[in-house]
């Protein structure tokens, strides 16, 4: 930000060194608390995503590119709210939170309210964000994360953020959310709202992909046409929903 | 000590902010008067003189820049020379002596893993951090572990096979 000149501040603190931010951690409901200090290469490698965090565990290894994991944090790219990110997507379709910390304490703020638009946050200017929260799942937690890019670390054409959470074979809460096909990311709630309340079926899973792809605001550019980033939406829905299906039957 | 812009031609030189870093390179400490502005890869080819680490998009794109920070590669354009301050760097320099060669090194002569090798320091030092974590990668492991680093040459078939010849080496000895 600070090279493209977008950014030119008379001061940067640099939160590299401090003790206590790295973390990953699980309560026993569920709760997940990522730390600011996190960093991208570290969820890509956990076994506590792989095994409790479907959608993360997903998403972590297609960000940017593996060097730049090991610098990156999951905090750092919310604050950073760059509508192409992966994170606000997976974090808004999982219904997480920002914590933030100032001098009159801490808050939580949703993910959803969090970025303002592109590259802007709603933290105050005397808070920092020191942690993302991922809510308790209420049911057993299943999702997913596709992003079409030309190449790694470029970014993305379109990405989707699924994630459910499923229990006596109806789906108890649903997140959809979309990268880069809009002016920031976009929460898919008409389709994922679609989703609850009932069992997955070939049938809810067209209707929830096509209401994704109306929702996109994808422009034409050089990587791509608006209607082919919405038809990308379309299928990348679709395929993750599908996958989810097919689980479901395999675990019954 | 090496200072990078000690020569500032007018009163608002006492304007300009330094701050000392000591960095810990290729095993040596050393120390430096920097601007806070100035970036890693400067700080090593600029004031350390360590001109094999390339400086080749500055937008953390191509992976030229890439040494290692505390042992895990990383883009030094991208990053802030005081922030490596009291941190461990090494750079392509760092892996062998002026008379030898590492076995990444040898590798990617033998295996002609380079053609304009602008971007050969950057795969070694990403390769070397590979290695070091996984002694025997396959070429898929290989692939992705250098997604970050870009060849404009694309001779990308060449690398993976150095990096697997420095693997079958380093796996000997």
């Amino acid at each position: 930000m600070i090279k493209l000149r977008f950014a030119a501040p008379e001061m940067l603190v640099d939160i590299n060194d401090l003790p206590g931010l790295d973390h990953l951690q699980r309560e026993d409901d569920g709760t997940l608390h990522i730390g600011a200090l996190c960093r991208h290469g570290a969820l890509e490698r956990s076994a506590l995503l792989a095994t409790h965090q479907p959608t993360m565990a997903a998403a972590a290894p297609l960000v940017a590119d593996p060097i730049v994991r090991n610098r990156g944090t999951l905090v750092g790219s919310l604050c950073h709210a760059d509508p192409q990110g992966d994170w606000a997507s997976v974090m808004a379709s999982l219904g997480g939170l920002v914590l933030a910390q100032g001098p009159k304490g801490r808050r939580t703020i949703p993910v959803k309210e969090f970025v303002r638009g592109p590259f802007q946050n709603t933290l105050a200017t005397d808070e920092i964000a020191v942690e993302a929260i991922v809510p308790a799942p209420q049911g057993v937690p299943a999702g997913g994360y596709l992003k079409l890019e030309r190449r790694v670390g470029d970014f993305a054409t379109a990405g989707v953020a699924v994630s459910i959470d499923r229990s006596g074979g109806k789906v108890t809460r649903a997140g959809i959310a979309l990268t880069g096909v809009g002016g920031s990311t976009i929460a898919a709630d008409e389709a994922a709202q679609l989703l609850v309340g009932g069992p997955l079926t070939a049938e809810v899973i067209g209707e929830a992909a096509e209401l994704a792809a109306q929702a996109a605001q994808p422009r034409t550019d050089h990587r791509g046409s608006a209607s082919y980033k919405r038809q990308v939406v379309r299928v990348f829905t679709s395929r993750i929903l599908t996958r989810l299906l097919a689980t479901e039957v395999e675990a019954a | 000590m090496s200072s990078l812009y000690e020569v500032v031609p007018s009163e608002a030189a006492d304007d300009v902010p330094v701050m000392k870093v000591t960095i810990r390179v290729n095993g040596e400490n050393r120390s430096a008067m920097v601007e806070p502005r100035l970036l890693l890869a400067h700080l090593l080819r600029q004031g350390f003189n360590l001109t094999g680490t390339h400086t080749g998009c500055d937008t953390t794109n191509c992976g030229a820049c890439t040494v290692l920070f505390d042992g895990q590669p990383v883009k030094s354009c991208t990053m802030f020379a005081v922030q490596a301050d009291g941190h461990d760097v090494m750079t392509v320099e760092g892996l062998a002596g002026p008379s030898e060669l590492h076995a990444i090194q040898e590798g990617f002569k033998e295996e002609h893993g380079l053609q304009c090798g602008f971007c050969t320091p950057g795969m070694m030092m990403t390769s070397k951090a590979l290695l070091d974590e996984n002694p025997n990668p396959t070429e898929d492991e290989i692939r992705w572990a250098l997604s970050g680093n870009l060849c404009r040459c694309t001779g990308y078939q060449n690398i993976v096979k150095a990096v697997m010849w420095a693997a079958t080496k380093l796996d000997g000895q």
